[in-house]
């Protein structure tokens, strides 16, 4: 008898989950129709090498294909390549296009197509830019195949080619894919399971999409972003509602048939209508993010950071976010908990607002306020910024809570001076699942400095973890690894998690087949 | 009127370029960064840097300037930072429904309010008067946002007999058209009847006293004929000036109703635009407006005349 791992239980487990809680599943769906969605947020930017919004992202995975993609298992399945090889020492990769595809201007997807493609989005996404840095030659074979040649061993070539979230590597004609990255590409043609409707696009208002008949799907059952793209509606529309009451009038009255993002006081209301269904479709969620500035003091000192974390008790913040336990888990994890690959509970502390003090005080903090940039529009972010001002009132220090939009946040945010020239100190902000669930991924693990992500954490043993983990083949290692990092994490503070949380999706009954996965994906659904 | 017409459309081009370089100076002022909204949460600094060099925000204020003043004198008004599209096709998109939403607005609040105020007037003191008082200043009182949902909540959830939101353009069919706007309308329509049924009723009450009036009645006129041909043409100048003014708020005030409706209007254009920082966008539709608003003034001071020959400009 075979021994089960625990990875493999953990995958198995989410694999029966999905499919058990997939209730709007069903085999013989109906053909033809109109699906109108309500996404999370206005599509305004079409090129999603260009950008990383979610948004873009997800209008992504309805126009382009992938070479590779996650399953629900956070597997990683052929999509687009029908057979592929690895030399033994795997610095040689091979890649063979399956038939039928073809872009939606009729000609064939090509293995330059693709070369081109990889090329533009790994001189923008940063696990394109480390599988770059080791490739030494990469051209096509034959119009159906293209290879790999590596300078030196990388351990996530499949991983990267079926990277799920921002930027996902998605396959363009090389004609747009040669556009500068720092530029949008002029057209969207892709091979993906619909076309865009370039005409009828009206920027905050409508996005529509036409079923690709071209479209040739995989036999395998769809899971997560792999296997068959079936697409049974013939227009999918998406109307953009800015305002939440409306949207849930929206549903209710039958206008539309699904909302991506049901705010969570929303939710009860909806749950209770018989005619609707809320589903959480990314069932591992976001994990929020308490973010220092290690440039400025006092959190440029690791005493101060330290008393952070021992401040921080993920209950409180979730109980004041989120609210309903539902939708809410603590999780001590870096890489986040709920059947991830790289689960830990090691070096995670409690809350202990007496040593939180004590370190605050040993950091030689001076007593000058703590800026914590709170923008009120977005709730994931002012709340826990309100949790945090309280708490580091709690612990002996001055708190300036600096409100402002969203949009001023981000700019702030990349400001590096000091608090006299409009710096910050903490600024709060949260990540889905995708983005978080290993260290290659994980933007605020990273510790290259004035290169990191915003906060700017130094710690060069990480940055070594880090490539050593993305070069190291032995999945067995990088869990050693992703380990190693989480220690270092929780003796260095880069940032501090305040819990791991879902947002549900809402959808009229009629509505079917929706998958669950880290991103909204719209094809498989009939209505 | 020909001649103070040129002499208004003239003086329009200096107001114009004022409110141009007022406009992209506060926005330019503003915190934020449209390069980093972009560039999305995982960007670097450096993506950060390379984006705002690209969009030419790396360069002087002055020098931006001069290079959008010079495109809009040659009628371009630029394109979106965000999805590329001309400045003018987005306008182009969302003036359908904003004109629409207001005029249907002003429609039913000039038709309504101005009878009820005439009324208010004739029976002052009255519980008529009283009544339409009460109504005017519950519409002054209920945030737009508010009684919108009230409308939705009653007429489209409950009743279900007009839509929650969206807009349909008249080629979808007049009905089509009407079921979508009329909840909007009321919605916006209903600070407007009470600003035009107040300033009506005060406008009739001090005409009504003048002895021109009381010669008319002592000359056997009927009543109606002195209120309608007598008071409410010399009361109407204050009239014409509020509802000139509420067609200049209207657009303002479209925002919320916009909202709250999801119609694609010129108000939401304008405030997602300053969410996002899209420069071109909020300077192209303040352009635009502010060329709306000096239209409604110019018609206003056309319809003075008209109405009052002795006014000269």
């Amino acid at each position: 008898m075979t021994p089960i791992t625990r990875r493999a239980f953990l995958a198995g487990s989410a694999a029966a989950a999905t499919t058990l809680a997939a209730g709007p599943y069903v085999h013989a769906q109906k053909k033809g129709g109109l699906l109108r969605v309500v996404p999370h947020a206005d599509l305004k930017v079409l090129d999603p090498i260009w950008t990383t919004g979610y948004i873009t992202r997800n209008h992504g995975y309805m126009v382009f294909d992938t070479l590779f993609a996650m399953d629900a298992t956070l597997k990683v399945q052929p999509q687009m390549v029908d057979r592929w090889t690895a030399s033994p020492n795997k610095l040689k990769w091979t890649f063979t296009l399956r038939d039928g595809l073809k872009f939606h201007d009729g000609q064939p997807v090509t293995a330059e197509d693709c070369v081109a493609s990889i090329k533009r989005w790994g001189a923008r996404d940063a696990l394109g830019r480390l599988l770059m840095a080791s490739i030494g030659k990469m051209a096509p074979v034959d119009r159906k195949t293209f290879a790999i040649d590596l300078e030196q061993p990388f351990g996530l070539v499949l991983e990267a080619l079926g990277k799920p979230s921002s930027n996902v590597p998605f396959i363009m004609p090389a004609r747009l894919a040669a556009t500068d990255p720092n530029e949008q590409v002029k057209e969207m043609v892709g091979s993906g399971p619909y076309r865009f409707a370039a005409a009828e696009w009206q920027p905050g208002n409508k996005v529509v999409y036409l079923a690709n008949a071209d479209y040739v799907p995989r036999k395998e059952a769809p899971s997560g972003a792999a296997g068959a793209k079936r697409v049974f509606v013939d227009r999918l529309e998406w109307r953009y509602i800015p305002d939440a009451a409306t949207a849930s009038a929206a549903l209710e009255a039958g206008e539309v048939d699904l909302w991506e993002n049901v705010p969570l006081d929303f939710a009860p209301r909806l749950e209770k209508n018989p005619g609707l269904v809320v589903f959480v479709t990314d069932t591992r969620g976001s994990q929020g993010w308490l973010r220092p500035n290690h440039l400025q003091p006092p959190f440029n000192n690791k005493k101060a950071r330290q008393a952070l974390l021992h401040m921080a008790d993920q209950k409180t913040y979730l109980d004041t976010v989120i609210g309903n336990a539902k939708y809410y888990k603590t999780c001590p994890a870096i890489f986040m908990c709920g059947g991830t690959p790289y689960e830990s509970a090691v070096g995670a502390p409690k809350q202990d607002l007496e040593k939180a003090r004590q370190l605050l005080k040993e950091s030689g903090y001076d007593g000058r306020p703590i800026v914590v940039l709170d923008p009120t529009d977005s709730p994931y972010a002012h709340a826990p910024a309100l949790v945090t001002a309280d708490l580091l009132k709690k612990i002996g220090a001055a708190v300036d809570v600096a409100a402002m939009d969203w949009s001023t946040m981000l700019a702030r945010r990349a400001n590096k001076g000091p608090m006299g020239q409009g710096g910050w100190n903490i600024f709060h902000t949260w990540s889905t699942s995708l983005d978080v669930i290993t260290p290659a991924v994980h933007a605020a693990v990273g510790g290259a400095g004035e290169k990191a992500w915003f906060g700017w954490p130094t710690n060069e043993t990480v940055e070594k973890l880090r490539a050593d983990f993305v070069r190291q083949p032995d999945p067995a290692k990088q869990k050693q690894i992703a380990e190693q990092i989480q220690l270092i994490a929780y003796d260095e503070v880069p940032y501090v998690s305040w819990g791991q949380f879902v947002v549900p999706s809402g959808f009229r009954k009629n509505v079917q087949g929706v998958l669950q996965f880290g991103a909204t994906l719209l094809w498989n659904i009939s209505v | 009127m020909l001649p103070l017409i040129a002499r208004r459309i003239l003086a329009t081009i200096p107001v114009m370029g004022v409110v141009a370089l007022t406009v992209f100076g506060l926005l330019h002022l503003t915190p934020g960064d449209p390069a980093v909204i972009i560039a999305g949460d995982y960007a670097t600094t450096q993506d950060i840097e390379r984006i705002r060099a690209r969009l030419g925000l790396d360069r002087p204020l002055l020098a931006q300037a001069g290079l959008w003043l010079a495109s809009v004198a040659r009628g371009d008004l630029g394109v979106s930072i965000y999805s590329g599209l001309p400045v003018t096709r987005l306008i182009g998109q969302r003036v359908g429904p904003t004109a629409a939403l207001t005029a249907l607005a002003m429609l039913i609040s000039v038709t309504l309010a101005v009878p009820l105020g005439v009324l208010a007037a004739w029976r002052q003191g009255s519980w008529l008067d009283r009544a339409i008082m009460i109504f005017s200043v519950s519409g002054f009182s209920m945030p737009v946002f508010w009684l919108g949902f009230l409308l939705v909540w009653v007429f489209a959830i409950q009743a279900g007999v007009l839509p929650v939101q969206g807009y349909q353009p008249l080629e979808a069919g007049p009905w089509q058209f009407l079921r979508h706007l009329v909840l909007p309308a009321v919605t916006l329509s209903l600070v407007y009847m009470a600003l035009i049924a107040r300033m009506t009723r005060a406008s009739v009450l001090g005409v009504l006293r003048e002895d021109y009036i009381r010669t008319a009645f002592a000359k056997g006129l009927a009543p109606r004929r002195v209120l309608l041909a007598h008071a409410l043409k010399a009361a109407s100048l204050p009239v014409v000036t509020i509802i000139g003014v509420g067609f200049a708020l209207l657009i303002g005030g479209a925002v919320v109703t916009e909202s709250v409706f999801a119609i694609p209007g010129l108000g939401r254009l304008t405030v997602d635009a300053i969410v996002r920082r899209d420069y071109p966008v909020v300077q192209g539709v303040v352009l635009v407006v502010s060329g709306v608003y000096v239209l409604l003034n110019l018609v206003i001071d056309v319809v003075y005349v008209v109405l009052d020959p002795r006014i000269r400009y």
